[in-house]
């Protein structure tokens, strides 16, 4: 569980990024973080694991608070944190299979990893893996040789190596075609179930946030307008998170079929 | 479900191991024997770390004055030859670029400029100077050759490269109006590299004249001469205000020229 | 491009009045610059020797052929020796760059005053030619091989280091965030994060220094001692043009077969 208490990001210019954010996160539930941009969103993603360092306030992942970790103790806790990013943030010029690796570095001394010489299980959880998100044909590939969904899904199996309790996730689908976007979300969502992970998606297309997550928060100029389940989210709540604008949150159903056949398919 | 496999190597740009090692063994040699070549002098290496002390004081408490005639006409005889060995090469630079691009001229005449080029550029600036030293004298004008020719091949060859990029349509569009080959060049050529041109033009100014400061070495005139003088000497107050009104004059102009060239692009 | 009118009608003009009388006067100092710098030269030119000169280059050149072939077996030892002065003061460089280069990248440098003097050392390294590196250290060193590879490697240092901490400023951020994301150690994240991405930049500008390098090493031995431009120094103070153009041509292969060399390695890598 994840309780965020109070939590305040304050720049150097003055800008203040969150404003006393509070929120609690319960297993086994993907949250969506919805709102303009420039209201904090990935800010707040980014304090949790301490690559943006908090201001002030508190954030207990498992009763431990992650601000008063001291550099060692961060690194060992940040190696249960799953981060899965925007454009990917995959080591271009490393293959797949390294760049999957790259996530137990928290794992395995310096040498050994330096030398590529992973344990045996390390090795077999990446090909489970690579071959659950549909890569087992592009091992050896270098990681620029990859469209963007297949990137990204090379992301996910990199978060997911780490054997985490938490995902956070930060756009995942800015950078993707809407069918691709609708693939990696569900992928997300059926590997949070599977391995009983929380999990916070920073999203900014509120269909898909709907649709896929179970809680929506709601952030503002760096204030939580809203918190509830997803099936609340209407166009009033909208129109406060975001301003009056045509909000078309329809589920589209006959797109979601065509997709069940993609996810499990080779390559796009 | 087939069986998970358990063991990855990473892959290897040469995947023969004998190869690969055989490689290694040949570069290690290969240092081992070249490395057992250089001489170091141990004895002289630790009179000479004495005498370390001696140049830092030197080039601390620089002498302007016992030499500053000749530091100050070596300056002004580099600032000339650097001058002058531009705005020539900057001149004879375009027509041998011009022949050295692919898309304006008949192969031929392609050949010949880029073998010219490159034969030019072969030649180390020194190795120039001491060949126009050989056939015109010492002095000032053995030097603003020399940095001329130096110049045509660097100019030469980069602008032939930016001719050789440029727009085809453009090319293709002022030769199908039927103008002569110099008004394609005037018309479709020129607006598009005048300002890498220029660019070039001012930045191989600046090289020059750090050239300019070293070819006097071998009787090209310039600075070089003074210093190489001084040092032969062991005057290491002299030698130490040269090379601080070199270094000053280099970055001065480093900068200078570095900002024009982003003014105008 | 402006229209002008003039009285009733209308013209068209490449520049503006006023951006012509800029040219104008921009090309007019530059000429003027030009004359003052060529009279200069002018007075202190020996104008008999260059009426001199068409005989005497012809001279020179019936002289230079045939060039000298027994001589090539003297020129063999003093080439390696000069490729040894290229191959150690370049790598010497490299490695030395390397650690400046962290230094003095805003990413990556510990604080601000050692990036200042890092970069200071940088420059001035950049400023001096290697030639005038090569006559200071022959006085500590003494003449020979020594004192050329500490000079290639003093002048290359800066140049080295510059390309290197420019590709650090310039490497994609956010792989390095997410190795950091995943728990790995300082070391880890400089193997997996930074260097994959600076290896091809690295490799390249150490080669092609490499290759410049060599052409600098032909003739740093007339001051610094050592490889072929010693042997070259001798044979024109000995009026040898047969000897002389052995080694020229030599250095022209040389370098030819260097820059070959580099264009492959420099390929194989991007």
């Amino acid at each position: 569980m994840v309780e965020i208490k109070d939590l305040v990001k304050r720049y150097p210019s003055g800008q203040e990024a969150l404003k006393s954010v509070s929120l609690t996160l319960e297993e086994n539930t993907v949250m969506a973080l919805i709102g303009p941009s420039g209201a904090g969103k990935s800010t707040l993603i980014r304090c949790i694991n301490r690559l943006v360092e908090p201001t002030s306030g508190t954030i207990l992942i498992n009763g431990t608070n992650v601000c008063e970790l001291g550099k060692k103790e961060l690194r060992l806790r940040r190696r249960k944190i799953g981060m899965i990013f925007q454009e990917y943030a995959l080591v271009d010029r490393l293959t797949v299979m390294e760049n999957v690796l790259s996530g137990q570095l928290g794992y395995v001394g310096f040498w050994t990893s330096t030398l590529r010489r992973f344990p045996q299980d390390v090795v077999a959880q990446a090909y489970t893996l690579l071959e659950r998100v549909g890569l087992s044909d592009f091992v050896d590939n270098r990681a620029d040789q990859l469209s963007g969904g297949q990137r990204q899904r090379v992301g996910i199996a990199r978060a997911l190596i780490q054997n985490p309790d938490l995902l956070l996730v930060d756009e995942p689908t800015a950078s993707l075609d809407p069918k691709t976007s609708r693939q990696v979300m569900r992928l997300i969502v059926e590997l949070v179930q599977e391995r009983n992970l929380q999990c916070i998606i920073n999203i900014h297309d509120v269909v898909l946030a709907k649709q896929f997550a179970q809680r929506i928060v709601g952030l503002q100029d760096g204030k939580i307008v809203f918190e509830g389940k997803s099936a609340e989210l209407d166009v009033s709540v909208l129109n406060t998170i975001y301003g009056e604008e045509d909000w078309n949150i329809k589920k589209k159903k006959k797109e979601d079929e065509d997709d069940e056949a993609d996810i499990f398919s080779m390559g796009e | 479900m087939q069986e998970v496999r358990t063991t990855w190597r990473k892959k290897r740009k040469i995947e023969n191991p004998l190869i690969r090692y055989g490689i290694l063994v040949l570069v290690l040699a290969y240092l081992y024997l070249a490395g057992t070549g250089v001489e170091v002098n141990a004895d002289r290496v630790s009179r000479g770390l004495s005498r370390v002390g001696l140049l830092f004081s030197g080039f601390f408490q620089p002498d302007f004055q016992s030499r500053g005639k000749y530091i100050v006409e070596g300056i002004l005889e580099s600032v000339a030859m650097t001058l002058a060995s531009s705005a020539f090469a900057m001149i004879l630079a375009v027509p041998i670029a011009l022949g050295a691009s692919r898309n304006i001229v008949p192969k031929w005449v392609y050949l010949i400029c880029r073998v010219f080029l490159m034969l030019i550029r072969s030649l180390h600036v020194v190795i120039l100077g001491i060949i126009f030293v050989i056939m015109f004298g010492y002095g000032p004008l053995a030097g603003v050759l020399t940095l001329m020719v130096n110049g045509v091949g660097f100019i030469g060859k980069l602008l032939a490269e930016d001719i050789e990029n440029i727009q085809e349509e453009q090319l293709e569009a002022i030769r199908a109006t039927g103008a002569s080959w110099l008004k394609t060049v005037v018309y479709a050529v020129w607006p598009q590299v005048s300002t890498r041109f220029i660019g070039l033009s001012i930045y191989r100014a600046d090289i020059s004249f750090r050239q300019s400061t070293v070819i006097g070495i071998v009787g090209a005139g310039g600075i070089g001469a003074v210093l190489d003088t001084a040092m032969g000497r062991y005057d290491y107050h002299t030698a130490g205000a040269i090379l601080l009104v070199i270094i000053i004059m280099v970055l001065v102009t480093e900068y200078g020229s570095s900002a024009i060239r982003r003014r105008i692009v | 491009m402006p229209i002008i009118t003039k009285g009733n009608s209308l013209s068209w003009k490449r520049k503006t009045p006023s951006q012509q009388r800029t040219q104008f006067l921009v090309v007019l100092s530059i000429v003027v610059i030009f004359l003052i710098s060529a009279s200069y030269i002018s007075k202190q030119t020996m104008w008999e020797f260059v009426s001199d000169a068409p005989i005497q280059i012809r001279d020179f050149i019936s002289r230079m052929f045939p060039p000298d072939v027994k001589y090539f077996g003297r020129v063999a030892p003093a080439l390696w020796d000069t490729i040894t002065i290229s191959v150690f003061g370049t790598g010497i460089a490299v490695v030395i760059s390397f650690a400046l280069a962290i230094l003095a990248a805003k990413n990556t440098t510990p604080n601000s005053a050692v990036r200042m003097v890092v970069l200071t050392i940088i420059v001035a390294s950049r400023s001096v030619n290697s030639m005038i590196w090569a006559l200071l250290i022959v006085q500590i060193v003494g003449p020979g091989l020594l004192a050329s590879i500490i000079a290639i490697a003093i002048r290359s240092l800066g140049m080295i280091s510059k390309l290197m901490y420019e590709a650090i400023e310039e490497i994609n951020t956010e792989p390095i965030e997410a190795i950091t994301a995943t728990g790995a150690s300082r070391a880890q994240i400089f193997v997996y994060g930074y260097l994959p991405q600076l290896m091809p930049s690295f490799v390249g500008t150490s080669v092609y220094r490499w290759e410049n390098n060599i052409r600098e090493s032909t003739i740093i031995g007339i001051v610094g001692g050592g490889g072929i431009g010693m042997l070259l120094n001798s044979a024109i103070n000995r009026l040898a043009w047969d000897q002389v153009m052995s080694i020229l041509i030599v250095i022209f292969l040389t370098v030819v077969v260097a820059e070959w060399v580099s264009a492959k390695v420099r390929k194989s890598i991007s």
